[in-house]
């Protein structure tokens, strides 16, 4: 990697960025003018540019520099790409505020794509934890790991998908946009828990069997960072869907039900 | 009245709710010994190793699944001990008897299978292990008889209808 290549990145990875928070904060506003609707939760828009920050942080800047010579540095970068910021980011809700903001027709056609199979697909809990998980045991345990640093267009096509594999498995276990795919919290939980035992077991495997090119040291810091950080990240969406689920199950009747085993 | 009205809802609610009562135990006894396995020996002490070379296969596999478990069973088991006080159903005898008998039971697998068959790690390095061993299963052996004494004793004060349920 060349400091052409870190101009191209930065460039292909911070311009999104500021998009992404621009269009944010402008919809908010527009939604915001509309008195009928309730005014949008300020801790959403936070979340949201704070999770595209910690984002862009593993995509451009010296962390990011430093990621191609150090692998500590790179899970660190991982840990805020992959786990992170989509969790930062689905808080945020932002199909919630596209389809507040955008006028009925286009809502409706939003609405339809987000029901669609395609996206019901990606969403499925299933799917969507092979995407995240299984992609980084290929990643760490193929040549694909030095692959990924000789080759500029295979870095970003990795990148984008470590992101895109982290959004959708948070989407896919905890509801905060409306999910028209649903699967109970069982169904999530057992999944959730294969899931991260899939990421804690990678770890173990990296500080192991260290990927090729990676100093052991190096990959053992990095290692019981990926698993320790993994938990810390994992423990917050474990508490939002058991959250969920507790909401879910609030007692609407509490007399009949002491009154029935009395 | 309504005290005693209160007492007769709540025996109630604990007699629907006993198994909800027993497996919130059981889950966050099992996720409260992982906690501490992995708080006290492997972060406090650095007695356990994060990865022994003699670490079998699937000795992988387990640590990782009951890793992931433990995490789900501590925050789901509290998550339905608030629901069990919100219906003011918590049962404590029960509850206790539960994360007894799930604390005890994941010590046990950790101390018997995972720590001497699969060899994730042992308890401490460069010491004779036998007296460590000894203690750890012996101690998980004891956490599990008192847990089964007391969901067995609270299942006959629930029959005979003494203890919490002496005003039912």
């Amino acid at each position: 990697m060349h400091n052409t290549h870190f101009l191209l990145t930065d460039l292909l990875f911070g311009i999104p960025a500021l998009l992404a928070i621009g269009f944010y904060i402008g919809a908010v506003i527009i939604t915001n003018r509309q008195g009928r609707l309730r005014k949008w939760p300020w801790l959403r828009t936070f979340s949201f540019v704070v999770g595209v920050l910690f984002a862009a942080a593993a995509l451009i800047g010296p962390l990011a520099r430093q990621s191609h010579t150090d692998f500590t540095a790179h899970m660190a970068g991982h840990l805020l790409l992959g786990m992170l910021a989509p969790l930062l980011i689905a808080l945020a809700a932002p199909m919630t505020l596209l389809l507040r903001t955008l006028n009925v027709h286009w809502a409706r056609k939003l609405s339809r794509l987000l029901q669609g199979s395609y996206v019901g697909f990606f969403t499925h809990p299933i799917v969507a934890s092979a995407l995240n998980i299984g992609g980084l045991w290929l990643l760490y345990t193929t040549s694909l790991y030095a692959a990924m640093h000789a080759n500029i267009w295979l870095h970003i096509i990795i990148h984008i998908h470590v992101f895109l594999a982290g959004y959708v498995f948070t989407i896919s276990l905890v509801y905060i946009d409306p999910v028209s795919h649903r699967f109970s919290f069982t169904y999530r939980t057992v999944v959730f828990i294969f899931a991260l035992a899939g990421h804690g077991i990678l770890s173990k495997f990296i500080y192991a069997y260290p990927s090729a090119g990676v100093p052991v040291e190096q990959a053992r810091i990095g290692a019981m960072l990926m698993y320790y950080g993994g938990d810390a990240v994992d423990l917050l969406l474990i508490f939002i869907l058991f959250k969920h689920w507790y909401q879910s199950v609030r007692p609407r009747k509490l007399v009949s039900v002491a009154g029935k085993a009395v | 009245m309504t005290t005693i009205h209160n007492t007769q809802s709540n025996s109630g609610n604990r007699a629907t709710f006993a198994r909800r009562n027993l497996w919130s135990g059981i889950l966050f006894g099992l996720g409260f010994v992982a906690f501490l396995d992995e708080t006290l020996f492997h972060q406090l002490l650095h007695w356990h190793k994060f990865y022994d070379k003699s670490t079998v296969a699937v000795g992988l596999i387990s640590d990782g699944l009951f890793h992931a478990f433990s995490w789900f069973a501590t925050v789901g088991g509290l998550f339905i001990v608030a629901d069990l006080r919100r219906r003011n159903a918590l049962w404590h005898k029960m509850w206790w008897g539960g994360k007894l008998l799930g604390g005890g039971a994941f010590q046990l697998y950790d101390g018997t299978i995972q720590h001497k068959l699969m060899r994730i790690h042992q308890i401490r390095y460069n010491v004779d292990i036998l007296p460590y061993d000894l203690v750890w299963n012996i101690s998980a052996a004891i956490m599990i008889v008192v847990g089964i004494g007391l969901i067995v004793s609270a299942r006959r004060e629930r029959r005979e209808g003494r203890g919490v349920f002496s005003n039912a």
